[in-house]
Parts: structure tokens; sequence; C-alpha cells
């Protein structure tokens, strides 16, 4: 990529095919940009009528309420639900990812999956056990772990099985939602998980800890005992308030990088044992099938990944001229160190704006400024870490991974652990379909 | 301070450190110690090695007419083969479908004890933790006798059941060794 020295209006830079622009270009070259785009024309229309008062500025307005909620005019964007009727089965709600922006999902829209409704845990009569090969088990009120010292982390829990639909032969015609919703980001405090353990002294040959919730199922996976001195959290605040309760309150535990389920919510018990417990989820759901009838165990993270959320799938381009491309990366295994964003399908390539602080195993925001030229685009994006790991291509990763044989439901779980790239298809319409490169 | 004094600065860094240091050695130690005894109803986990196995027994024969009873058959169908929940009884290829194979208990799952485990803290799925541990046994001897993984009328209990040999243990790659 060809670098700019010293000051003053730089040329139009474009970076890559179908009109990617450098990520600094609107930075540098502002004004520049409605004569260089040939889109000027649009930029004065709107102005035609007078402005006068609207209605909402005539008179005072509604009474403050003690917990906000947001305009009724955003009641579009919300969680869709899986299971809306509460049937003796899994209930997941994905979030609306390409409706918002930054890197932090609000609370009332973070995703959730509970295996048999939320639980109403009485904070009062919560407590966390620790027990197993240790010195001294312990019991912690919820009131008791609100005194230890706590940790503040910005990380992204993201269900194992998030983007299962791209295991689909076909791509599926379905919003970024349905495709990968089953991600959020959340700033998250509680206490370090090796505090806790220290106070109860491991037993040097223990290697694994049992995490169990509250929840009618006590749902529970095996951690090693390396990442549980390494980061993990129980975690008792989600964004600044206690955790929600679809997302574990009044505790859960909190495994950066690691897929979702193992971040035992409604947290009440943790066994500190010398071999994994092989429960039900680690053994069946979380165990990937491979295409020769093998399966990997122990899987356990969530690799780099990125998707553009906007514009994307069930936006409609509104006519030339100029967009800002706008998508998440993230990676379990380390800090988004690059994302490179073709328009032409992966022909070619430029490197988009990654918004700081970047913070590890965490939401990291990229963007781009792009010319539509009304022609049909492929937009698609590439994420790389600075553990030296990268978003596969598709092609790769199905090499290795394998795909279905035929078109799965959308909101089913084909396979688990996708992290190839996603494509949208721009057409000469406006439309958007989703497509593979 | 209201002037610089380099040797007071000094002096409170060193007491801010021993302080933090002294902290981090005490940690609050707000739990309450409790025994193993005092854990015991929710001590559910089961190992692979059969540690934790409850007292018990049952064999497939009982656990035939408590698949029924309890309601098992609802979810999984007659027979455990499958309805709005998992197939039980089967063993299907895992290549037949591809990555999409259905992974069952006789084909996929590597521990028998996974069965108690699951069973005994999940299941059935309106009402659980209501059945006994005898209980518990004699649906697993179904379930492992039905997927003809263990004779007719061999019962299970904390000695027969983590010895059952599953078919697929030796299938299963350990994905990120060195996380382990």
């Amino acid at each position: 990529m060809r670098k700019r020295k010293g000051g003053g209006a730089p040329p139009l830079e474009f970076v890559a095919g179908n009109g990617l622009m450098h990520r600094r270009a609107l930075l540098q070259s502002g004004v520049m940009f409605a004569g260089a785009l040939g889109s000027g024309a649009t930029l004065t229309s709107a102005a035609a009528e007078p402005l006068t008062e609207p209605e909402w500025s005539l008179y005072p307005g509604a009474v403050t309420p003690v917990l906000q909620t947001p305009s009724k005019y955003e009641k579009d964007v919300v969680r869709t639900l899986s299971n809306p009727k509460g049937d003796a089965r899994t209930q997941h709600a994905r979030a609306p990812l390409q409706k918002l922006n930054g890197t932090i999902t609000p609370n009332a829209l973070h995703f959730t999956i509970n295996h048999s409704g939320i639980p109403d845990i009485d904070p009062d009569k919560h407590v966390l056990v620790i027990h197993g090969m240790v010195k001294q088990p312990l019991e912690f009120t919820v009131d008791a772990l609100m005194r230890y010292p706590m940790v503040t982390r910005k990380h992204f829990v993201e269900c194992g099985g998030n983007s299962a639909p791209m295991f689909s032969p076909e791509p599926i015609q379905a919003p970024l939602q349905a495709l990968h919703g089953l991600v959020s980001c959340a700033e998250w405090t509680g206490v370090p998980v090796s505090t806790l353990l220290d106070e109860a002294g491991v037993d040097p040959k223990a290697t694994w800890m049992l995490a169990e919730g509250a929840d009618s199922l006590a749902v529970s996976r095996s951690v090693p005992l390396k990442k549980a001195y390494d980061d993990a959290i129980v975690a008792l605040y989600q964004n600044g308030e206690r955790i929600m309760p679809g997302n574990g309150y009044p505790m859960r535990l909190l495994l950066p990088g690691y897929e979702g389920n193992m971040n035992t919510k409604f947290l009440r018990r943790l066994k500190v044992v010398d071999q994994p417990a092989m429960t039900y989820y680690e053994s069946r759901n979380y165990s990937p099938l491979l295409p020769d009838g093998k399966a990997y165990k122990f899987y356990f993270v969530n690799e780099v990944k990125s998707f553009i959320t906007q514009p994307s799938f069930g936006y409609t381009m509104k006519g030339p001229g100029f967009y800002e491309i706008s998508g998440i990366a993230y990676s379990g295994t380390g800090r988004i160190e690059k994302v490179l964003v073709s328009a032409d399908g992966g022909k070619s390539w430029g490197e988009a704006a990654v918004e700081g602080p970047v913070s590890p195993k965490a939401f990291t925001r990229f963007t781009m400024p792009w010319r539509w030229d009304g022609q049909p685009a492929i937009l698609t994006s590439r994420a790389w870490d600075d553990s030296g790991a990268m978003q596969p291509l598709r092609a790769d990763f199905i090499a290795v991974r394998g795909e279905a044989k035929k078109v799965p439901n959308v909101l089913g779980f084909p396979n688990q652990h996708y992290n190839s790239l996603t494509a949208w298809g721009i057409q000469n319409t406006g439309e958007i379909k989703h497509v593979y490169v | 301070m209201s002037t610089f004094n380099p040797h007071g600065t000094a002096l409170l860094v060193t007491l801010a450190f021993a302080s933090a240091a002294a902290f981090a050695a005490d940690s609050p130690h707000l739990g309450k110690p409790v025994s193993e005894a005092d854990v015991k109803a929710w001590d559910i986990s089961v190992l692979p090695d059969g540690s934790n196995l409850p007292p018990g027994s049952g064999t497939p024969a009982e656990g035939a007419k408590l698949y029924v009873d309890k309601g098992c058959n609802q979810c999984h169908g007659d027979n455990g083969r499958g309805g709005a929940s998992n197939m039980l009884v089967g063993n299907p290829s895992l290549t037949a479908d591809g990555i999409t194979s259905n992974k069952t208990i006789a084909n996929f799952w590597a521990y028998p004890t996974t069965l108690f485990d699951y069973i005994r803290r999940a299941m059935p799925w309106p009402t659980p933790h209501t059945l006994t541990d005898n209980e518990v046994y004699a649906i697993c001897a179904y379930l492992l006798a039905a997927n003809n993984l263990i004779p007719q009328d061999q019962a299970m209990n904390a000695q027969t059941l983590p010895k059952v040999k599953m078919p697929n243990h030796d299938n299963f790659i350990v994905k990120f060794p060195d996380r382990i």
C-alpha cells in the first residue's frame, strides 16, 4: 500500500478494486469527495423546502422513567427468538448485530442461549461452592464476592455453534443476525477465579475444574485449570450493571475467548479435579464432527473471525456514491491486528481502519470508505490477530472441516466453530444477497 | 503535599507497594469454610473413571419400564428412536451424512459415565433431580442394552458402568493440546 508523506490535501486514493478507498481517505481529504465521487448533485437536493419547527419542538416532552428503554422508533432493533413459546427445548436469542455499531452489545440485546428457561435466582440465597481437590472447600455468598477486588475487561462471548448456517453448501439468504447473531461483546466485571482458587488451596495434582450452574439442567463443563488461572473471571457485572438474568444472574463464569457454553451461567459450583468430566455438552454438542467421521474434542477456542455488518443482507443500497463499510472482528486467541476488506469478492484487498484501543478477545470495529458505482460488487472481510492466526478462506476451511450435504435449517446447528469469511453480493438493483467467495 | 519532597514521595511509594503486597498475600478470605459432606447434595459430577458414582444398581428391564413411566418417550420417541429430542437408540454411520451425521450414544459418545451424569443432572427435562440413583442406573442400563453395548441382562452400577466399552472412544482429536 502506498504511503503518503507530508501535509496538504491528498488525491483521492483507491486501494483496491470496485471503489475501496484508503482507510483514512475521509479524514485526510475531506471536502475533495463530493467532486471526486461525481455525486455532488444529491448533496443539495434535500434542502429544497424551508425548515419549519417539528411538532416535538413545540411542547415539553415525556416524564423521565427510572429505567430507560430505546426510542419507540427503534422497535425493530430486537433479538430474534428460536423458541418464543418456551417449548420444552433450548431457547436462543440472536443479537441484531447488523443494526448496532461500536464494539459493545447493549445488555438488552446481548445474545442468550438457555437450555431450560431462565431461572429466577434470589441473590440473597445463591451461593458459589469451591471444592474437590482443595485444602479447604469454601462457600461464597454473593455479598461476600461483592467485597472482593474486581477486574473489568471487555470480552466477546460467542456460542460454539455460532455461524453454523455457514456450513450450508449454498449461501442461506438470511440477515447477519440469523447467520452470526450468537455472539456479543460486553464489559464484564468480577473476581478473578485464581483469587478464589488460591483461597481454597488447589492440590498441585489437579488439572481441571468442573463448573456447574444453578439452572434446572445444572449445565456443567470441564475447564482446564490452565485457563482458570490465566484469565477466568467470576463475573457479577455486565456493561456496568448486574448481569442480565438470561446471561447468568447473579454470577457467571467468564472464560475469555472460549465457546459460550463453557462460560457457565448461574454459576454455583466449581469442583477441582484431575480429569475432565466429559459432560454431555463437551462429549456431544461441542465436539465437532469432521468429514472422515473423526471429531475434535476440547475445541474451546473461538478462532479469529470477522464479518461486515453494514451494508449487509436486508439493507437496500440508496444509489451510487459514498458508503462506509463497517464490521466486527474478534479472536479468542488474541488482539485483532489487521482486517482486510474486498469489494470484488477477494480479487483485491485494502486494509480497513481499526478503531482503537483494541482489546484482546473483544469486538473490534473496522471501517472502510467505499464508493459504490452502482454495479455488482461483492463485499467481504478477513481478519488477523496478534498471535499470528488468520481467518481462513472458505475453500481452505471447507477442505478441512467439510460442509453440509444439503441446505440446513437456518436455526439448526449442522456443525460448530465456523470462522471463515462472510460475503455480501451487492446487486445493481441495490439489493444485497448472501454469497460465498 | 504542599511542597515537593523527594524523600517523602519515595517513602509513600514504598508504603503503597508494601501494602499492596500484603493485601495480595492475605486475600479477602470471605468464603465460609465447609466440608465435602456439606456439599454432597450438589456434588453430582461423575468422572469417566467412575469417581463419584453413587451406590445403587439398575437393570435394562427396569430401565425399559422407567423410560415409559417417567415420560422419556415423550421427547425421545418410542424405544429411544428419537422425536422432538435426540435419538437415543440407533447406530448410524458417522460419515453417512457428512459433517451433519447424527451423533448418538452408540456411534459417538466416548464415555458411558456421561450418560449417568447427564440423566441425573438434567432429565427428565420438565422434572430434573427427581430420579433415584437406582432409577438412573436402570435407564442407563436400558439405553446401553438397547444400543447393544451391554448384554440385555447386565445391571449397571458403580463398578460395571465405567467399564462399558464405547465404540467411538478413540476417534477424537484434541484440537488445541497446549491449552489443556
